[in-house]
């Protein structure tokens, strides 16, 4: 049975854009996504294009996906409604806007420049904000785009380019014979690569432990809520301290917004939205954005997202196995990252390293108890790898 | 303690589901999204424009009358809770807006009488103003004593179109014309299923011989072309084709349209219940039992909501709903009377047949074969060939997938308009049956809500 350079497995931003990097260079790449690609928390999240308040050891990631962010048209042949209409991370007392200032300090050691500024500031340049603001921050190079069109339009582009993405395929076993991985998959065919890409997401964690990495994955849903269109108006996507709510209005008029979380259910594969969740982000948009008051409630969603314990994702070569290199757990802050991420999965797996600092966010982190013997044993005995 | 009992829907079948449980001893909760009782079809208009039942209702005024005052004779013994739209069910919790805001209540047992509403298929035309559906219009004249305008063309299939333009010329309308894409030969064929529909096929008959006796054109097997506006951008005629393929133009101010009737599951699907598709209804249908049991515990289903069977049928499967309620709750005279209904329904299957799958049979031809270049998606605006390019493209191969990648079935009615001929459409791009590109989930909140309604929140 032939072998291939790289398998993937998860069809999220991270996975798609990873076979595409892929493809670029030339390697011989299988994506594996058991539904169609994109349809988890890719293509569900808020859309938030956001590099200003993130850990600072995601910076640099964040950093360089903006760079590929700004070529997007360029790379898979449309924009995906990616638009640079600014981050504003709004501060409600004056404890926040001293947050607020520090790291604006440490963000620009990093290469990303914020504005800040004082509630009269505010006030004249966003009339539409509610009371109760002591000032804000804002980043023009951050925007947002459309999450359901761009994971899709990574695998169309890296499809084109070669790579054989496999949807409805589920893998069932994966496994290490110390040189090649050998994946189990739901339409009784075997996959064998000499690397191994973990990007499957809120699942990362079941595939990891294929491996012997026990890693504690926690999930959630985070809350979504969207209104009908209203006159655009609202041009940056607004954030606050604390992030109990965030929002940001689509040029043609839609209000999307979000805030705390709804029932993830892993093994079900779905995610629900909470009522009172809702209507709480509700309140909280509207005293953000009084103007919000008379927008009309269409929809309410939820997707289901990987969270370790630090709130950060695992993403690296595994402490395991060679030739397996992890990137999930991205805990509903992913969608900025994932391009990045997929370049430096695709140096990882291709030249062994990336100068793209992530040390950060090492397997290692997380006290390395074996669950099982390494690539071994293939000890999951249940029907399905990941539930 | 009694369980409780809530009853989602309060037209013919939400209303004789009451009754039953009344007469059992039961106090249930009725929500309603109307103002008053009667559902859509015996829908009552306010008081200040209040007409004679015979005026109307027509022939079914003696119904009309029965159910509203079998209702109103409850009043003291349900909590009644008129303009108040369920938004959400998850678990045993309903989210419910009411004329003072939000709040939520558990149930114990629920039945759902969500009713049904019209099937749509775009056609050149369809969103100019001036164009409304079939309920639409009748809405229009039972509620609001007025009509959509002063000459009327009547297009689609169904028995409600014949309906609302014999109500519209009654009131002194100018029909101009009624237009069904049923072929006559259809309608032959299905004579001896219709016969057995007894007394409401011959109230058809009746229209029909009305409509054609007063000198108003009644033409079958017609095709719209395109709805066309005048000078000042409003509707001015209707082009379609003849069943010898000559093309007609009839001016007209309005136009109602409607190609039957289509259930409100949204409700249904998010309590959890599975869903199957109808190949007579040619729509997703929740599963049910031959008691209208949900599969959900403690969810009941009844009338147009489960499945289109009229609101004659309506009445009878509210009442089979409470039946099955409180012979789960252990009564046993219960099983008596599912049976008596259960064989009074099976009385309107027969007819029901004849009806959907003969005399006015869906056109999925022409929802299927929309121009690429026509809006399906009003709310959105997305036209029949980018629904067609998400799928050749694209690849997708399931209307949620459209959904996600073209925003069809996102806007304010989230579907329940463009959602039946978008998988028409769908379906034919790929060349599959309807059934394989599945349905559009519900999502809450089912009908669109202010967001000041959650500002304003009422004590549990």
């Amino acid at each position: 049975m032939s072998s291939i350079d790289v398998a993937i497995v998860g069809g999220g931003l991270v996975g798609c854009s990873a076979a595409l990097f892929l493809r670029q260079r030339g390697a011989s790449v299988v994506l594996l996504e058991r539904g169609v690609c994109g349809s988890q928390a890719s293509g569900v999240n808020y859309g938030g294009v956001r590099q200003q308040g993130r850990h600072l050891a995601e910076l640099p990631l964040a950093r360089r996906s903006r760079g590929i962010w700004a070529q997007l048209k360029e790379l898979v042949g449309a924009d995906c409604e990616f638009i640079a209409s600014g981050h504003l991370k709004l501060a409600r007392s004056e404890r926040e806007m001293e947050d607020l200032e520090n790291y604006a300090r440490e963000a620009r050691t990093y290469g990303l420049t914020l504005d800040l500024m004082d509630a009269r500031a505010l006030g004249k340049q966003f009339p539409w904000l509610g009371a109760g603001l002591a000032g804000g921050s804002y980043s023009p190079e951050d925007g947002q785009a459309n999450p359901r069109l761009v994971a899709p339009a990574f695998a169309k582009t890296a499809k084109a380019a070669g790579a054989d993405i496999r949807e409805g395929v589920e893998v069932l076993e994966a496994g290490f014979d110390g040189c090649l991985f050998e994946l189990r998959l739901s339409d009784g065919t075997t996959v064998r690569a000499r690397r191994l890409i973990n990007a499957a997401g809120a699942w990362g964690s079941c595939l990891a432990g294929q491996f012997g990495e026990a890693v504690p994955e926690d999930v959630m849903a985070p809350n979504m809520c969207v209104t009908d269109p209203i006159p655009y108006f609202l041009v940056p996507n607004l954030g606050v301290c604390g992030g109990d709510i965030y929002v940001r209005q689509i040029p043609r008029g839609n209000v999307i917004f979000g805030g705390g979380v709804g029932i993830a259910n892993r093994d079900a594969l779905r995610a629900h939205p909470l009522p009172d969740i809702t209507e709480t982000a509700v309140r909280l948009a509207v005293a953000l954005v009084p103007r919000l008051k008379t927008a009309l409630l269409i929809r309410t969603w939820s997707g289901i997202e990987g969270v370790l314990p630090d709130a950060l994702p695992v993403i690296g070569p595994s402490a395991t196995t060679p030739g397996l290199i992890h990137a999930f757990g991205f805990a509903g802050h992913g969608f900025q990252l994932a391009p990045a991420v997929g370049a430096v999965l695709c140096e990882l797996a291709l030249d062994g390293a990336t100068p793209t600092p992530i040390d950060h966010f090492t397997i290692k982190r997380f006290a390395a108890k074996p669950a099982a013997a390494p690539g071994s044993g293939n000890v999951n005995k249940k029907e399905r790898l990941c539930a | 303690m009694a369980p409780r009992v809530v009853i989602i829907g309060a037209g013919p079948a939400g209303a004789r589901a009451a009754e039953v449980l009344v007469g059992a001893r039961h106090r249930p909760i009725v929500i309603d999204e109307a103002a008053a009782s009667g559902g859509q079809i015996y829908r009552r208009p306010p008081s200040s424009l209040a007409r004679a039942y015979e005026k109307l209702y027509g022939f079914e005024a003696q119904r009309a009358h029965r159910l509203h005052d079998a209702f109103d004779a409850l009043k003291t013994r349900v909590d009644y809770w008129p303009n108040s739209t369920v938004w959400n069910i998850r678990g045993r919790r309903l989210d419910v807006i009411t004329a003072s805001g939000s709040t939520n209540l558990n149930w114990d047992r629920l039945i759902l009488a969500t009713g049904a509403m019209d099937r749509v298929i775009a056609f050149p035309g369809w969103t100019l103003p001036g164009v409304f559906t079939l309920g639409g219009a009748q809405t229009a004249l039972k509620s609001q004593a007025c009509a959509v305008g002063e000459r009327v063309v009547f297009l689609g299939t169904g028995p409600l179109l014949y309906l609302t333009a014999f109500q519209y010329a009654k009131a002194g309308v100018q029909v101009q014309a009624v237009l069904d894409t049923a072929s006559a030969s259809g309608k032959r064929k299905a004579l001896p299923g219709l016969v057995s529909g007894g007394r409401t096929f011959l109230k058809g008959l009746y229209y029909l011989a009305w409509l054609t006796a007063h000198g108003i054109r009644v033409v079958s097997g017609v095709t719209p072309i395109r709805a066309e506006s005048g000078a000042d951008s409003a509707l001015a005629a209707l082009v379609w084709r003849d069943g010898r393929g000559h093309e007609q133009r009839t001016a007209c101010d309005a136009l109602a349209f409607g190609f039957g009737l289509k259930s409100e599951t949204q409700l249904a699907d998010l309590c959890g219940a599975s869903f199957s598709f109808d190949a007579g209804q040619r729509q997703w249908l929740p599963v049910q039992d031959a008691d209208g049991r949900a599969g959900v515990d403690g969810v009941y289903l009844a009338g147009d909501g489960a499945g289109i069977g009229g609101a004659a049928a309506a009445e009878l499967s509210g009442a089979r709903a409470a039946h099955a309620l409180l012979r789960d709750l252990g009564r046993r005279d219960s099983a008596t009377h599912l049976t008596r209904i259960n064989r009074r329904l099976r009385g309107f299957e027969r007819f029901r047949k004849a009806l959907d799958e003969r005399a006015f049979p869906f056109p999925a031809g022409l929802a299927s074969e929309a121009a690429d270049d026509l809006m399906i998606c009003r709310c959105e605006g997305v036209t029949a060939g980018e629904l067609r390019n998400a799928a050749h493209t694209d690849g997708a191969r399931d209307i949620n997938r459209v959904k996600a990648l073209t925003r069809l079935g996102m806007g304010r009615c989230q579907g329940r308009v463009c959602g039946a001929g978008a998988a028409e459409i769908l379906a034919k791009t790929l060349a599959v049956p309807i059934e394989e590109v599945g349905r559009l989930r519900g999502q809450a909140p089912i009908k669109p809500l202010p967001l000041s309604h959650f500002i304003s929140e009422v004590a549990a």
